[in-house]
């Protein structure tokens, strides 16, 4: 936090610094190989993410398994989808450790952290709720609403995380 | 011709020029790769762990295949569509990079593996639809073909090093 030239303004800038500059951020950048063996394990993960969340969004749309109750395939699948965020979310905060000031002004970076927050809130209440409730006490209306915010906010998550590497 | 004096070819299509020097439509491209990535990889990592037994043990391993086939399909061919046009944009390099061969190899294996668990082990899937274990062939078929994707992500992603390039190529 910092104050500009009599106007109070909230600033991250300070905490970005410091994360480029700890040691973890040093010893990743001063690497040839880390940030790309990093960068593919967040991308493994990034799959098995795709597949975990797909699944129960398309049962939820009624696009695939319709004679698999909703709940059942929910909750196989959740242990996948929670190791999976598990290894993004540590391999993504080494990558932005290592190049967090490109991250603080790069517009892709904060695109995929508006849409990542309220993707992950979604995921482990709303959804979560709908997709393992009684199917005939939720209506079906609520789990095609559902899966289609899902699908949405994860793609763009996806999406924008891909652009990061492309900006500045 | 061979295959270097092709892809030197490729590179000097207005399209190929176009893709490489465009500031949108190269990153955009990139990232129907990668979200095609969630929708093949993710559906085709599901049912290797539905090979393995690990999850969705009481869906029949026929249902499982059948339903989510269409939307591997589907992510497959966007994938190999978007693929080869990251490889137009960029042939002369791409073809020489050693991580480039390495994936193509292992695609072919991946393939090789998948060809030859539907002509074995899953011509008779009847048979144990519903076991939570699969036979040891279908989750040898299932082990690998994890291995081969992961591995094919792998060196996808490390195409974009150059660290063995050759000077003067790019």
């Amino acid at each position: 936090m910092c104050i500009e030239e009599g106007e109070f303004r909230l600033t991250l800038l300070p905490f970005f610094e410091w994360c480029e500059n700890s040691g973890v951020g040093h010893a990743i950048r001063d690497s040839l190989w880390l940030f790309p063996v990093i960068e593919s394990f967040h991308l493994l993960a990034l799959a098995l993410i795709g597949g975990a969340v797909l699944v129960v969004d398309l049962r939820l749309l009624g696009l695939v398994l319709r004679r698999q109750p909703v709940a059942s395939l929910a909750r196989e699948v959740h242990p996948w989808l929670v190791g999976g965020l598990a290894v993004m979310v540590t391999s993504g905060l080494l990558l932005f450790t290592s190049e967090a000031i490109k991250c603080y002004y790069s517009d892709a970076f904060r695109t995929k952290m508006t849409f990542l927050l309220p993707a992950i809130v979604f995921t482990f209440t709303v959804r979560r709720k709908v997709a393992t409730a009684d199917e005939a006490r939720v209506g079906p209306w609520w789990g095609k609403l559902v899966g289609l915010v899902s699908v949405t906010l994860w793609s763009v998550v996806g999406a924008a995380g891909r652009w990061i590497g492309f900006s500045g | 011709m061979s295959l270097l004096g092709i892809c030197e070819w490729l590179e000097k299509t207005p399209g190929s020029i176009a893709l490489h020097e465009s500031l949108w439509v190269y990153p955009l491209v990139e990232s129907v790769h990668v979200l095609t990535l969630c929708v093949f990889l993710g559906t085709a990592l599901l049912l290797d762990l539905r090979l393995l037994g690990l999850t969705m043990r009481r869906v029949p391993v026929s249902e499982a295949a059948g339903q989510l086939f269409r939307w591997m399909a589907a992510g497959f061919v966007l994938m190999v569509l978007s693929g080869s046009l990251l490889f137009y944009a960029i042939p002369v390099r791409t073809y020489l990079n050693i991580f480039f061969r390495i994936k193509v190899v292992m695609l072919v294996l991946a393939g090789l593996n998948a060809w030859v668990f539907h002509r074995t082990v899953y011509r008779r899937v009847a048979e144990w639809d519903l076991d939570p274990v699969t036979p040891r062939a279908a989750r040898v078929a299932g082990g690998l073909s994890l291995a081969l994707w992961a591995a094919i992500v792998v060196a996808g992603r490390m195409i974009a090093y150059n660290w063995f390039d050759k000077p003067g190529v790019h």
